[in-house]
């Protein structure tokens, strides 16, 4: 086939991953990657629309087919650039981004069943400019070349590095501003270290992603909490002419059921930030511990619960049980998340609802009892609704409970910041261009759309620093 | 960073660090406390600050060496770092003129009290302070807590100093007595703050306690300092650390508390090793 000549192949190419059988025994990435073949054979099957609906579903409107057709042609660095145009973390998005309901679903070769694995290109584009860097020190990475000439004398605050916070600096970076990004955590990267798991996105990852957002200009404070540390107040007092807050959906949900203050019961936001961040796994040598049990239940059927349950898989525990009140059609997580976790092992436990957790005389964990739904007519959210049926309840023997049932809107900012209008159940409110309700600050992500995707934040994020660069070209 | 700039052993096993900490110097309040991270390898605790020197940029610490994290805390030197520390955390101290303040401190829990002591007495209260320790020679700071307290009273469990046995003693007779008491401020081990809140309770006198369970994050996100205040599921360190005492269900947090103890029991003689190796 010659460079630049069409793949007639009608069918979306296979990533290689570690089988299953090995791969639970270790936190290495299961999905491993296109080469270069497979990815310039795969980028051939785009057939340029005139008019791509694929950028509509992207978030962050990267321009697909024009970094597809460079891939097409080898021209990889061309690719990466041209993805990077809009997008600051394309190895992280090219991982995680649930592809299938935005870019993919609307790619015209999807009607047949078979898009072009957008996502799959876009971790490959962004994997092989990090292989480049690693193996010569001739290869530059494309850094902002015009920031510097453009640099304006205003601060801009960015609270929270996660897919929010560090997409709204890299792009206020660009545009020449003097940007602070605070993080509470000793660490940056919010989510992307804490929650996701390292087989899912190695923490390497995120650290090239994030030192490249630092390289663009932005100074990065960690170990500061924005609402307690210092107050959105504090910063505009400190010279910071606008706020970002990206700080994310914190707070864990419990079930409110007897027995959940027992020990061995989890939030997956304990349970993950132990392994992912604090390394438990690897107690004692670092001194954050975890109990692992022999029998795991995971209470929800969401990503996170996904995580949680192939963690503890991989962590030594014999049998995982996933319970969901709802049926596998409603299951919230990606689809290729919930293959995995099936081929894995993981088992399934549908239409269950807890109603109490018992322990031991220690006070641990022994067993947890559910009663079984059915599903009756479609609620808010356009699923059916789980109704309970009555006198059904059974119990399931386990040592270990991981609720993942989501998450709120952390509180600390909303409460340190008078006149921050806020909705019943915590988001902030923000208008069509992401301001709050006090000018100058903006608020986008977790914290304003309850738990959702890392694109929607990082859609948010991009949103906000155009609001901000419009914000303060009007008031300087 | 931030780089220890003194060190004082108070007792055995109990040490105070003076640590550069900019922004938390500017913000601590009484009663709220920071996380601290000493290493790559360790994990994060939570420790309630005992003073501040906005101007020398720097909070002080007590701590009690209990686990392998706080053992590894105190063999640091002036000129030591901690890699992390962030703060402060949790809500402070309510303090406005209650009128008659009964302030009670056990074992570390004294060090805790000082700030609070310091600014009830600024809003124009009375403040009768307790204190105790098992003995002499574990009781920190009396002098200090004297010189700011208008009455101030000791007890140790063996009568090695003040008064021979429990906090409370001198507690309940303060109730029988003539003066009323408007406000019971109390820190200490857990049973200490439970025998505490049962002692003010029938008096329906309003107690307040400062809580330490377990934290990760301390920032609300992760869950774990959950506690059950007056039915209620609460975080402490978001929703706290000082809750009412009568609300508090004691035995949830004794059994959260005690969650990895095995492990810690571990981590510590891991610790202990190191130290013997001189590492």
């Amino acid at each position: 086939m010659q460079a630049g000549q069409m793949n007639n192949k009608p069918e979306k190419i296979k990533m290689n991953e570690q089988l299953p059988g090995k791969r639970v025994r270790n936190f290495d990435e299961v999905a491993l990657g296109l080469t270069e073949e497979q990815a310039i054979s795969e980028a051939k099957r785009c057939i340029q629309c005139k008019n791509p609906a694929c950028v509509k579903g992207c978030p962050v409107m990267i321009d697909i087919p024009a970094f597809l057709k460079f891939i097409a042609l080898g021209e990889f660095d061309k690719a990466i650039e041209k993805i990077k145009e809009k997008n600051a973390l394309p190895a992280v998005c090219g991982r995680v981004c649930p592809q299938e309901d935005q870019c993919e679903k609307l790619c015209i070769l999807g009607k047949k069943g078979n898009p072009i694995g957008i996502g799959y290109l876009e971790r490959f584009a962004a994997d092989w400019e990090t292989k480049k860097k690693f193996q010569t020190t001739k290869y530059k990475p494309q850094t902002n070349p015009k920031s510097k000439n453009q640099m304006t004398e205003s601060k801009v605050a960015v609270v929270g590095s996660g897919p929010a916070g560090l997409t709204a600096a890299a792009d206020l970076a660009k545009l020449g501003y003097q940007v602070s990004l605070f993080e509470s955590l000793s660490e940056p990267g919010g989510v992307l270290v804490y929650g996701i798991p390292e087989f899912r996105l190695p923490k390497r990852i995120v650290k090239i992603e994030v030192d490249y957002i630092r390289g663009l200009g932005v100074d990065l404070q960690i170990d500061v909490l924005i609402g307690k540390t210092l107050t959105i107040d504090d910063l505009f007092k400190n010279g910071y002419k606008a706020a970002f807050v990206g700080s994310g959906a914190g707070l864990p949900r419990f079930m409110g059921v007897p027995g959940e203050n027992f020990g061995g019961v989890y939030s997956a936001n304990e349970f993950l930030t132990r392994v992912n961040m604090m390394k438990a796994y690897k107690f004692p040598e670092y001194l954050t511990p975890i109990r692992m049990g022999k029998h795991v239940v995971v209470i929800g059927a969401g990503n996170v619960a996904m995580d949680s349950a192939r963690v503890a898989l991989r962590l030594g525990a014999k049998e995982v049980t996933i319970v969901y009140r709802r049926s596998r059609t409603e299951m919230p997580a990606r689809e290729e998340e919930i293959v995995r976790a099936e081929e894995e092992g993981i088992k399934f436990t549908l239409l269950a609802a807890p109603t109490e957790i018992f322990a031991d005389d220690k006070g641990w964990v022994k067993e947890m009892e559910f009663l079984k739904m059915k599903l009756g007519e479609p609620d808010s959210s356009g699923r059916r609704r789980p109704v309970p049926v009555e006198g059904s309840e059974y119990k399931i023997k386990c040592d270990t409970v991981v609720v993942a049932i989501g998450q709120k809107p952390n509180p600390l900012i909303p409460k340190s910041t008078p006149n921050l209008k806020i909705e019943k159940w915590g988001g902030v409110i923000v208008d069509e261009k992401g301001m709050t309700s006090i000018p100058g600050v903006f608020a986008g992500g977790d914290i304003v759309l309850g738990a959702a995707t890392v694109i929607s934040a990082m859609g948010a994020g991009k949103l906000a620093a155009a609001s901000i660069h419009e914000f303060l070209q009007n008031i300087v | 960073m931030n780089r220890i700039v003194k060190k004082e052993i108070l007792a055995e096993a109990i040490k105070l660090i003076e640590i550069e900490a900019p922004l938390v110097a500017v913000k601590a309040l009484p009663g709220q406390f920071v996380v601290i991270r000493i290493d790559e390898t360790g994990e994060r605790i939570p420790l309630t600050v005992a003073e501040k020197n906005p101007k020398a940029g720097t909070i002080t610490i007590v701590f009690q060496e209990a686990g392998a994290s706080t053992k590894k805390l105190g063999t640091l030197k002036p000129g030591d770092s901690v890699l992390n520390l962030l703060g402060p955390l949790g809500h402070p101290t309510h303090v406005e003129k209650f009128g008659n303040v009964v302030v009670v401190g056990g074992g570390v829990g004294i060090a805790e009290i000082h700030p609070v002591i310091k600014a009830m007495k600024e809003a124009g209260n009375k403040v009768t302070t307790i204190i105790g320790a098992r003995c002499k020679d574990l009781l920190i700071m009396d002098k200090v807590i004297a010189n700011v307290s208008d009455v101030l009273h000791v007890t140790t469990d063996d009568g090695t100093c003040g008064r021979k046995g429990f906090v409370t003693d001198v507690l309940k007779e303060m109730i029988e007595g003539e003066e009323e008491i408007n406000l019971v401020y109390a820190v200490g081990p857990v049973p200490m703050m439970d025998a505490v809140s049962r002692v003010t309770k029938p008096q329906n006198i309003k107690t307040l306690v400062s809580l330490n369970p377990i934290m990760l994050d301390a920032t609300g996100m992760c869950g774990v300092c959950r506690v059950v205040v007056g039915g209620k599921t609460m975080f402490a360190c978001v929703d706290g650390p000082e809750f009412d005492a009568h609300l508090v269900d004691f035995a949830d947090l004794r059994n959260r508390l005690s969650v990895y103890k095995d492990e810690e029991k571990k981590a510590l003689e891991k610790i202990n090793h190191e130290c013997r190796l001189g590492k």
